[in-house]
């Protein structure tokens, strides 16, 4: 398997890595700063080289939304999206739901469409640029879950709402806490504002998530996050590292469901992939 | 040169009000004679086209194509896209300026036309109207016309500054040349991709609000009428938008000369046509709304639009090949824009034969002053396209005369076949089957 990497990753990389490995699978990262990408090979000659060298699956990390589809349009392998630009996530999205049911759903086996019925899962904050936020809108109200979104017009615009089904927007932070069992905050992607101002004072001010906040308006709540944290920012350092906070847990599903999908992807009958 | 006659065919000139069977004989690169079935007088010894079941209909004109040359010969030649336009019915082409270098000097404005270009219809160069297009440096426009410039424009670079476009006006206006604009307030497109919208959100990708095409287009709107000048002309390039189409409505019956065109794309297609990130549907403007895009069809039916010009704009596959943000924009456009329009505006739309005709020669030709071209009267220029109005064909992209096939329009049915494209009194095109 080859880990394609335009962008910097952490979390991401390692488990699919470990994934990967556990599997028994041979793993070779690619990253676009140490190696031919540098000097202009397009992701058409990339993937067609790695496909070349024996590679059986890429993992794909990649700045631009939809590169993903592109790769396996070229390559005709199974293509695992590690992130797309701003559009999509979808191995976050599920490894955020697996720890929403261990939480909320304990003991739970087999999910159904209304598995999730009556929980509601907020996301709040950068919700425009967020790849994250786009694959759990998608994927949580197809379990029943309701998603609201959270933020400043200029991070959210008022058409998210119309992405799919089971999604609101309730731009009151306070409002939309007092309804949620699980919270998902996000960070602000200074690296993908294009010169958009943003008053982050007055973020924090309506926004981040605070100890008071939290244990005002949604004392039970889960607190997911995706990282990297910017404490301080979107959360306190006192809530990221509290009780409520998940966000470990998240790290650990991660490989978990990356392992799952690794299979799914490389063994022939383990089912039709879908694409996203 | 040898004369040539058509015969039996039914000539539709919409500039001149004719919709009869009529013969025609072209010598020596203009219309000689036309007259009734069997009527001609002076056709003996001429080569003869049998048109008969045919419509016979002034060569079309589009004032709107990437010709890519100088300096871009891997996505089309002034040859490669002139056979285009002859395969689709045109005989006049307006070039725009966006070569490398830009087109910005009577060199190369003589350049674009020297036969040496092996040209199959008429080029009519559109030079920058300012120094490299670079939107600060007026150009000289009287030299530029007389090297055969028809049009100033900074096509796809903006002219943001307003004192710049209102010199650009009033400078073009001194020597009786339009001024074309690609109306995109570029402060507010930035890394942006497709349209603004819904379709945009969900695929991640940054949009261009219609606000930054109609904005513009009021500014231009806004200028033209502080210049106070009769002799002004302001043309809107490839509208896109309802709010656009709005100002310059609005303009017309305030009695200002602005036109605007739109091109089959944008009356045919929307921004839910990127799909899955087809890089075919990515062009600037892009892809609108399907209320932007019923506004463009309305519009034509209703006569506020001027001309429909292709934007024909070629790219070598690998450039299409790519991640969506990273593609370059446009499409080809030439061999499709007749048969779309018949299929869509004529057949399933209801516009009259010669409304649609009209839109594809005689308006444009008088928008940007070609004279005796768009009609076909004693005296003007043997252009002439030749098709069957009433066979249905699937356009393929792989048959393509251009050199590239960036269009979103392979497999789909058009309406009209070209048996002939004569440019000047020369056979420029020629359907291999009939």
């Amino acid at each position: 398997m080859a880990l394609l990497f335009y962008e910097s990753s952490t979390r991401t990389r390692t488990s699919f890595e470990l994934a990967a490995k556990g599997l028994g699978a041979d793993t070779t990262l690619v990253s676009s700063l140490s190696s031919s990408i540098e000097k202009g090979e397009s992701l058409k000659d990339t993937g067609l080289t790695l496909r070349a060298l024996g590679a059986e699956a890429i993992i794909l990390r990649h700045n631009s939304s939809g590169a993903a589809w592109l790769l396996e349009a070229e390559t005709r392998l199974p293509v695992l999206n590690a992130g797309d630009g701003m559009h999509e996530h979808p191995t976050q999205a599920l490894l955020d739901l697996r720890t929403i049911l261990a939480h909320l759903r304990p003991g739970v086996e087999v999910v159904a469409a209304e598995t999730l019925a009556g929980v509601t899962v907020t996301i709040v904050g950068d919700i425009l640029h967020s790849r994250v936020a786009r694959s759990n809108m998608l994927l949580l109200p197809r379990l029943g879950a309701r998603v609201l979104l959270c933020g400043p017009k200029e991070l959210l615009p008022d058409l998210a709402a119309n992405a799919g089904p089971g999604i609101a927007i309730e731009r009151n932070f306070e409002t939309a806490l007092r309804q949620s069992q699980a919270v998902m905050m996000l960070r602000i992607q200074a690296e993908r504002l294009a010169g958009m101002q943003l008053d982050l004072e007055q973020y924090k001010a309506n926004y981040q998530l605070t100890g008071q906040r939290l244990a005002t308006q949604a004392p039970e709540a889960i607190v997911l996050h995706p990282g990297p944290i910017i404490r301080g920012l979107e959360v306190t350092a006192g809530v990221a590292d509290g009780p409520q906070s998940v966000i470990l847990e998240q790290v650990k599903n991660g490989v978990a469901i990356r392992m799952a999908v690794v299979e799914r992807a490389l063994l022939p009958n383990a089912g039709q992939g879908g694409r996203a | 040169m040898t004369a040539l006659v058509i015969r039996g065919g039914q000539l539709i000139d919409p500039a001149a009000g004719v919709d009869a069977l009529k013969d025609i004989l072209l010598k020596d690169g203009r219309v000689a004679e036309i007259a009734g079935p069997g009527k001609l007088k002076s056709a003996n010894g001429a080569d003869v086209l049998d048109a008969t079941g045919l419509t016979i209909a002034p060569g079309l004109v589009d004032i709107h194509v990437h010709l890519r040359e100088p300096g871009q010969g891997y996505k089309e030649t002034i040859a490669t896209g002139t056979a285009a336009a002859a395969a689709g019915g045109f005989t006049s082409v307006a070039a725009m300026p966006n070569t490398r270098p830009v087109n910005d000097s009577p060199e190369i404005t003589r350049w674009m036309q020297a036969p040496e270009r092996g040209a199959s219809v008429r080029v009519f160069p559109i030079a920058a109207a300012t120094r490299g297009s670079k939107g600060e440096a007026i150009n000289d426009y009287a030299a530029l016309k007389s090297a055969g410039a028809v049009a100033v424009t900074d096509d796809g670079y903006p002219i943001l500054k307003d004192n710049i476009m209102r010199e650009t006006l009033a400078a073009a206006a001194r020597v009786g040349l339009s001024v074309i604009q690609h109306a995109e307030d570029t402060r507010l497109t930035q890394g942006s991709s497709m349209n603004a919208g819904p379709m945009a959100f969900k695929l991640g990708l940054r949009g261009m609000p219609p606000e930054a095409e109609s904005g513009m287009v009021e500014r231009d709107i806004r200028l033209v009428t502080e210049l106070r000048d009769a002799r002004v002309h302001l043309h809107v390039a490839h509208t896109s938008t309802a709010a656009a189409l709005a100002a310059v409505r609005q303009a017309r019956r305030s009695g200002l000369r602005v036109t605007c065109e739109v091109a089959p794309h944008h009356f045919l297609l929307t921004e839910e046509h990127v799909g899955f990130y087809d890089t075919n549907a990515k062009m600037n403007p892009p892809l609108r709304s399907a209320a932007d895009r019923d506004a463009m069809i309305e519009a034509i039916l209703d006569g506020v639009v001027d001309a429909i010009a292709t934007d024909h704009a070629p790219h070598a596959i690998h450039e299409k090949e790519v991640e969506f943000e990273n593609a370059p924009n446009g499409i080809t456009g030439l061999e499709t824009a007749l048969g779309l329009s018949l299929h869509w505006l004529h057949k399933e739309w209801k516009l009259p034969l010669g409304r649609v005709l009209s839109l594809l020669s005689a308006q444009p030709a008088a928008l940007l002053g070609l004279k005796g071209r768009g009609t076909l009267t004693v005296g003007s220029f043997a252009d002439v396209v030749i098709f069957d109005p009433k066979a249905e064909w699937i356009f393929r992209a792989r048959e393509t005369k251009s050199k590239s096939r960036n269009t979103p329009f392979d497999g789909w049915t058009m309406q009209g076949k070209i048996r002939w494209t004569i440019s000047e009194g020369r056979i420029a095109y020629k359907a291999e089957t009939a």
